[in-house]
Parts: C-alpha cells; structure tokens; sequence
C-alpha cells in the first residue's frame, strides 16, 4: 500500500477503497487512453515498460495489457503535464506542486504517442472536464432560451488553464502552478472558459481551481455566477491570456523548426 | 495499489464542494457509527476525524450507488459488491436529500455523459459542434459511442 517511498517511522496510511479502484480500472467501460509507456521508478532509477490506461481523472498501470489489476494509480488532480528533457526519447513529465512532491516520469514510444499522451492528461482533470459541462450548459441556455441559432462565444473573460512550459523555458511568472487561491476572485466558481486549441508542445496544466468556502453547490452551479463581465476578471485574465499567446506561438516556431532536421 | 497518497492528502485540503459533519458507518459488520467531516472534492468523497487534520480515508465516487436507507440516512456501495455499504447518517432529512443528490452527480463518469448529452442537445438547436471551439471535438471520451447502454 505504500507509495514506494522508503520505510520510515510506521504511519497510518489513508484508506482508500482500492478494491473499487481495481474494478474502476479494468471495467468494460471505453477508456480514454491506453498504452506502453516507461515510467520511472524514482530519481535515480530505471525505467520500467507499463500498459497504462487513462480513464477519467485516474491514470492506472498494469505490469502488462494482460493484468487483472493495476500496479499502481496516479490521480490527476492538481498536476500539469509538460515535457521533460530526459535520457529516454519522447519523454514527459506528470508534476504535482509542493514540496517533496512526486514528479512522474514517463516516456512514449514515439513521438505521436507522447503527444496523445500528453494531450489527453493535460485534460484528464476532473476540474477540467466540469468547465466544458458547465460552459456547454450555459450555452445550451442560450440557444435555447434567447431563441437564435448562433453559438454563443465562450466568455473571454475567464482564465484558461494556463499552459506549463517545457523547463527549457524561463518559468511563467506570478501564476502559480500548484493549486493555489486565485486572488480578487469574488465568485465562488470562475465562469468557465476553456483553452484554444493546443499549439505544438505547448502544454496546459490541469489546475484544480479554487472554490472559496464550502458551501453546498447548487444545481445548477451556473446560478452562482454573477457579474460576469466584472472589470476584476477581465483585464489581469485577459493580459495572461495573451501573454501566453505570444510564449505558445514562439514555442510553437521552435518546435516547428526543430523538426525539420533529418 | 500504489497510489499517489500526497496528492490525495493534498487534494483533501481544496476547498469542498460540500461539507459536513455526519455520522458514518463503515462497511464491515459489528462496525460503529462515528462521528467524521465528510468532505465532497471532484469525484472523491474525504472523511476526517472532526479534530484532524489529515483524513482517516477517501472514497472514489465512480460507479457506485447511493441509497436511501432509513430516513435522514444514506449508503454509499460499489456496483460490484452492492452488499458492502459506507452508511451516513445526517442530521436533517434536507440534509440527506442534499448530498445524495450531490453524490449522484459527483462522478467523472456522470460528467462526461453530462457532457455528451449538451454536446447532442446543442447540435440539435444549432446545427454546430460547441465542443469544435474548444478543439476537443474528435476525443474519444466525448463520442456517444462510448456510452454505455
């Protein structure tokens, strides 16, 4: 049951129900990615072959594609996926924030791979996948309350998950990586906007965003929502979202030049 | 099963989408109804003993069924052993109907097939694909063909 770190003072560890995750894992249900990936086995360890599926939030590995159970698990909460520069080739790296917190390793087999991998971790987030439900909700509102048939434009007021940069990139400022309070947020759950398009290696994160006080949510949450077009969401959010723009497009030119070689 | 129990212990701590302090009663027979803070966070289902800090265990919330036991009382089971129920005990009937309801919704899966049925809905209307704005359009997890019957 130990997380593989190295035997320490006896501590009670967390109950979990694994058994429900082992059958989480192997159900019939579609997965949402599955393949050979080489994980790491620590700092200075070997790489280790693993039949790895993504499904949901939960990124399981098995010993081989055969396995009735997993190996281990890795909860994607709270995590962002970037690329790593590494001695495997297609390398990448599922990094959680604080301190000695665990940096998995992981390695693709070929370079579509390592980007079908990471696309669909970076998106894996629970939190995720909770922005695109309550943005299509809001939008299905429309159309069906206002009457017309244009598609109303995400709101651009809101903050994207912000991209994680390859660490051969000067480290974003000031937005912090690790689920952290968002300051001058007075709503409860921010209006949902989701990323463009992935350009290149660029990369987002799957920030757990933050909900300020545990009130029960109602159904729907969208209710909660009000003044969304505050001037204290728009302009600090806004100047983020372009800045990022301007360091996805150089990281896309480099990347786009660096593959033209032979 | 390895599991990345810091992050889960980090995750325990993001504020909740709901939370309360309730009486629980583990699955084992002979097992004793406590008193926990019951902590709501993305498909995970925290308990903590009410004066500690870190919690005492975590629940997945994917594939199981919550049911009504007796009144201002609720399970939590896994669709593989339906027998084997988390009981909690509320203090109000509202109570129990609020986090049941939440509980329900609280699944990835439940989610995602949120998800598919707004995506469906909105074409409908529009004629347009919403999740194409977003560039997620061709993921598998998003097709209806992944629906389980």
């Amino acid at each position: 049951m130990a997380p593989g770190s190295p035997p320490g003072p006896a501590i009670a560890t967390m109950k979990l129900n694994e058994r429900s995750l082992a059958f989480y894992a192997t159900c019939d249900a579609p997965v949402d990615n599955a393949g050979f990936l080489y994980k790491k086995g620590g700092r200075h360890a070997a790489y280790h072959r693993r039949w790895f599926v993504l499904r949901g939030n939960m990124l399981f590995y098995f010993e081989d594609a055969a396995s009735r159970e997993p190996v281990g698990v890795i909860i994607l909460e709270g995590c962002t996926v970037e690329l790593v520069e590494a001695a495997e080739e297609f390398a990448f790296a599922v990094r959680f924030a604080g301190t000695r917190a665990r940096t998995y390793v992981l390695a693709a087999e070929s370079q579509d791979a390592m980007e079908g991998w990471v696309k669909a971790l970076s998106r894996a987030s629970f939190d995720y996948l909770r922005l695109v439900v309550r943005e299509l909700e809001q939008q299905l509102a429309a159309v069906r309350g206002g009457g017309g048939m244009a598609l109303p434009q995400p709101q651009p007021q809101s903050l994207p998950l912000p991209p994680s940069l390859p660490s051969a990139l000067a480290p974003v400022p000031s937005l912090p990586s690790a689920p952290a309070p968002v300051p001058a947020l007075p709503l409860p759950r921010r209006p949902s906007a989701l990323p463009p398009k992935e350009n290149g290696c660029a990369v987002w994160s799957t920030e757990a965003t933050f909900r300020p006080g545990p009130e029960p949510p109602p159904p729907p949450p969208r209710r909660r929502a009000s003044a969304p077009h505050g001037p204290l969401d728009m302009a600090p959010f806004a100047r983020l979202h372009e800045c990022y723009g301007q360091e996805i497009r150089a990281l896309r030119g480099q990347w786009l030049s660096s593959r033209v070689q032979p | 099963m390895r599991y990345n129990e810091k992050e889960l212990q980090a995750l325990s701590r993001q504020p909740a989408e709901m939370a309360a302090e309730l009486g629980m009663r583990g699955p084992k027979k002979g097992s004793v109804l406590k008193r926990r803070l019951v902590k709501l966070v993305v498909n995970f289902l925290f308990y903590f003993r009410t004066d500690e800090a870190e919690p005492v265990g975590a629940l997945l919330l994917e594939r199981c069924r919550v049911v009504r036991e007796e009144p201002g009382t609720f399970s939590i089971s896994f669709i593989e052993d339906p027998e084997r129920k988390y009981h909690f005990e509320c203090s109000s009937e509202e109570q129990c109907q609020e986090w049941m309801e939440a509980l329900r919704r609280a699944s990835y899966e439940f989610m995602r097939r949120s998800l598919i049925f707004y995506r469906n809905e909105i074409r409908k209307v529009t004629g347009k694909d919403p999740l194409e704005q977003f560039g997620i359009s061709e993921e598998a997890r998003f097709q209806l063909s992944g629906l389980q019957a």
